[in-house]
């Protein structure tokens, strides 16, 4: 058995709410400092905890998945066990050197090259000098930006800045490495090729704490699950057990606090939601240019008569995407499945959030925004520029053809195969 | 266990306790000495990101107190007729010039680097003093080259300090712990506060007037002159352009007065910095 490098003891983390929203003006402060003297006291319910009581230890050598809803205080324990926040009560003891990667990309900055990113951002990640330098052709390789690599960050596609940001984190090689969900953008190929690094990170003896929503990955990597739900482990142990249980959880809707519809106060309300085509392990994730068909669960506890039923689909910027309505829906007490059917959602590769909506005579019943977030994960086959790209991501093919006899040049009578316009979007060109 | 297992023992003499903050004497120094590549790395990107972005680049450091010396010489000096002690205008305004701006541009950059890099401080943890410090560095190569139009000036004045020069390593370094004292003060005010930022300018001006730059601490009656040194400004300035003149009287008490202030806000700063820091990766 291998000593314990990671102990924690009733950690807890408190945050003021509002706190990470708001900053604060000194004239606030002065003006607050008046009201306090009037006798005015801070109420307790302007705290909130976002983890508590969590106790653990994790062994040298061990691969750790940390699951859970969103908001569940997986990052920030993270964040407490990388020092980047301090806890307000309990403590934590880790042996070894930690490296931490909750974003892609630290430090980058679009003025700077390829090159000084890579010095920037390991530098900033905990290499040091020698580190990086030694192993630079490395990570340029493993980028696959060697041309690129004196431009500056900004001329580089959102692709290309990802690549070079994992390649630098992948080379990171403390002795405990602390992952938030990074992997869960980016394409298909590259990501496989992260995880596999990681593989290779963990079997070399060191020690990996991994927070992630792809249970794929979790299942790839980790040894052992610990699953937070509202800033307690729910349950921690073997992998296959603890995912059992989350994923039943997830399918019964129970993931969510607020979402328990059988309150009777509540007339309606959606419960989980799920994509049932493309079938994968994931019940959340889209990778094809196929079919797709969503599911989301509803819950009636009284009747609803003239029901009309929204539907949004927002990007992470939180511009609509999608959406469409229906009218006229009758719905007894019961629980419903309203399911979608696309021929494809040909979009970008990125996370995508739905939103749902439920009225009753322009009476808002449920509006809800579904978690977890629709991963799109389909091979990019757009313009390898970002701003070139767009939000679509369509397969095309291209085809020219001469409409009027040139009179001196016979020769292009030929076929020209295959001409590439891009990364990874093949265009044929004929001319006939 | 297996061979990785026993390299990696080595280590274990490296043991994180993470904890509540404690009391305002908790300061971690010696985690600053392990980040001193880090520091290198701030300053290094600082300097790139400011030159590639100009049009006319390192001219900037040169022209910027070239042309404020000009328009100070004409008219504090040509027209207004403030005594300089003999030493010709250019020079006496181009020496304090050069310790005001470098203090004035690192203050302002220092106030401002916790909340440019808040992306990078909720994301890593590193020693949270790297990034103060590394501003008031990097204001030094400035700083570096307006000084070299200095050592042209010297020429063509005819200008020998003689054994004062021998200070000016001490008048410097006395400058850079000024402008850091001030500034981790400001860097910690502005990511609790946002609205320091908005008064450093204002801030910044007024303590040009309540230095020697335009004039000389001479105008201040003697017996109250100790009293001006708790500027601590004042004896940063003196020196320089005694030092770098060789005339004029060595402004002792004040200097003193000034180091012992500048000793006081380096330290208080780094209590007051660091009781911040437990916080900021929260706040900002």
């Amino acid at each position: 058995m291998s000593e314990t490098v990671i102990r924690v003891e009733s950690i807890g983390k408190r945050y003021r709410v509002g706190e990470r929203e708001r900053y604060v003006a000194l004239r606030d402060v002065l003006a607050n400092a008046i009201k306090f003297r009037r006798g005015e006291k801070r109420r307790p319910k302007d705290f909130v905890w976002a983890i508590r009581d969590v106790s653990f230890e994790v062994r040298r050598g061990e691969v750790v998945g940390l699951i859970g809803r969103n908001g569940a205080g997986k990052t920030t324990l993270l964040k407490l066990l990388a020092r980047i926040t301090r806890p307000t009560e309990g403590n934590a003891e880790i042996h070894g050197r930690v490296g931490s990667l909750l974003e892609v990309g630290t430090g980058f900055h679009p003025e700077l090259t390829g090159r000084e990113n890579i010095f920037l951002s390991g530098a900033i990640l905990g290499m040091s000098r020698a580190e990086i330098y030694r192993k630079f052709d490395e990570i340029v390789a493993f980028a696959e930006v060697e041309r690129f690599i004196d431009t500056p960050l900004k001329h580089y596609s959102s692709g290309m800045q990802m690549r070079l940001a994992f390649a630098v984190a992948a080379h990171l090689e403390p002795e405990i490495l602390l992952v938030d969900e990074v992997l869960a953008v980016g394409d298909l190929a590259f990501q496989k090729k992260c995880l596999g690094k990681m593989q290779e990170v963990s079997q070399s003896g060191r020690t990996i704490v991994f927070v992630s929503h792809q249970m794929n990955q979790i299942r790839r990597l980790c040894e052992r699950v610990m699953w937070l739900d509202a800033g307690e482990i729910r349950q921690s142990g073997a992998v296959p057990e603890v995912l059992a249980a989350y994923e039943t959880a997830l399918i019964a809707g129970v993931h969510e606090n607020e979402r328990q519809g059988d309150t009777p106060l509540v007339r309606a309300r959606f419960l989980s939601w799920e994509v049932l085509e493309p079938n994968r392990d994931e019940p959340n994730l889209y990778d094809s240019f196929g079919n797709l068909k969503i599911q989301f669960v509803l819950q009636v506890n009284r009747r609803i008569e003239f029901g009309h039923h929204g539907i949004g689909l927002y990007s992470q910027e939180g511009q609509l995407v999608w959406g469409t309505a229906t009218d006229n829906i009758s719905l007894g007490e019961a629980t419903y499945a309203f399911v979608y059917s696309l021929p494809s959602l040909p979009l970008r590769p990125g996370c995508y959030n739905w939103r749902v909506s439920l009225y009753d005579s322009s009476v808002l019943i449920d509006a809800w925004e579904c978690l977890p977030s629709l991963i799109v994960s389909t091979r990019p086959v757009t313009h390898p520029r970002d701003e070139w790209a767009g939000i679509l991501n369509i397969p095309c093919e291209l085809s020219v053809r001469q409409l009027q006899p040139q009179l001196k040049d016979m020769e292009s009578s030929g076929r020209v195969s295959s001409l590439k316009a891009g990364e990874s979007n093949e265009v044929r060109v004929h001319i006939d | 266990m297996s061979a990785p297992d026993a390299a990696a023992l080595t280590s274990d003499s490296l043991t994180l306790r993470i904890a509540p903050p404690k009391g305002w004497w908790d300061l971690h120094l010696g985690e600053l000495w392990q980040s001193r590549e880090l520091v290198y790395f701030f300053v290094w990107r600082d300097i790139k990101i400011r030159y590639k972005q100009t049009a006319i680049g390192a001219a900037w450091a040169v022209l910027q107190p070239f042309l404020a010396m000009v328009v100070f010489t004409l008219f504090f000096g040509k027209l207004a007729h403030i005594p300089s002690g003999g030493i010709p205008y250019p020079v006496f305004y181009y020496s304090a010039l050069l310790p005001w701006l470098y203090f004035a541009a690192s203050v302002q950059a220092a106030t401002n680097t916790i909340v440019e890099n808040q992306r990078v401080i909720t994301k890593v943890y590193f020693s949270r003093l790297a990034l103060p410090i590394s501003s008031v560095l990097s204001g030094l190569v400035d700083f570096v080259v307006g000084f070299v139009l200095f050592l042209f000036m010297m020429i063509y004045y005819g200008i020998r300090p003689g054994i004062p020069l021998l200070l000016f390593p001490f008048f410097l370094f006395l400058a850079v712990l000024t402008a850091l004292g001030v500034g981790l003060w400001l860097s910690a005010m502005n990511a609790i506060y946002r609205d320091v930022r908005y008064v450093v300018p204002f801030l910044v001006q007024f303590w040009l007037f309540a230095s020697p730059v335009a004039y000389s601490s001479s105008l201040v009656p003697e017996k109250w002159r100790w009293l001006y040194g708790l500027n601590p400004m004042a004896g940063v300035i003196e020196g320089f352009r005694w030092s770098l003149s060789g005339q004029g009287t060595p402004p002792g008490r004040m200097v003193l007065v000034s180091a012992v202030i500048v000793l006081f806000l380096v330290a208080s700063g780094l209590i007051y910095f660091q009781k911040m820091e437990t916080t900021v990766a929260d706040v900002v």
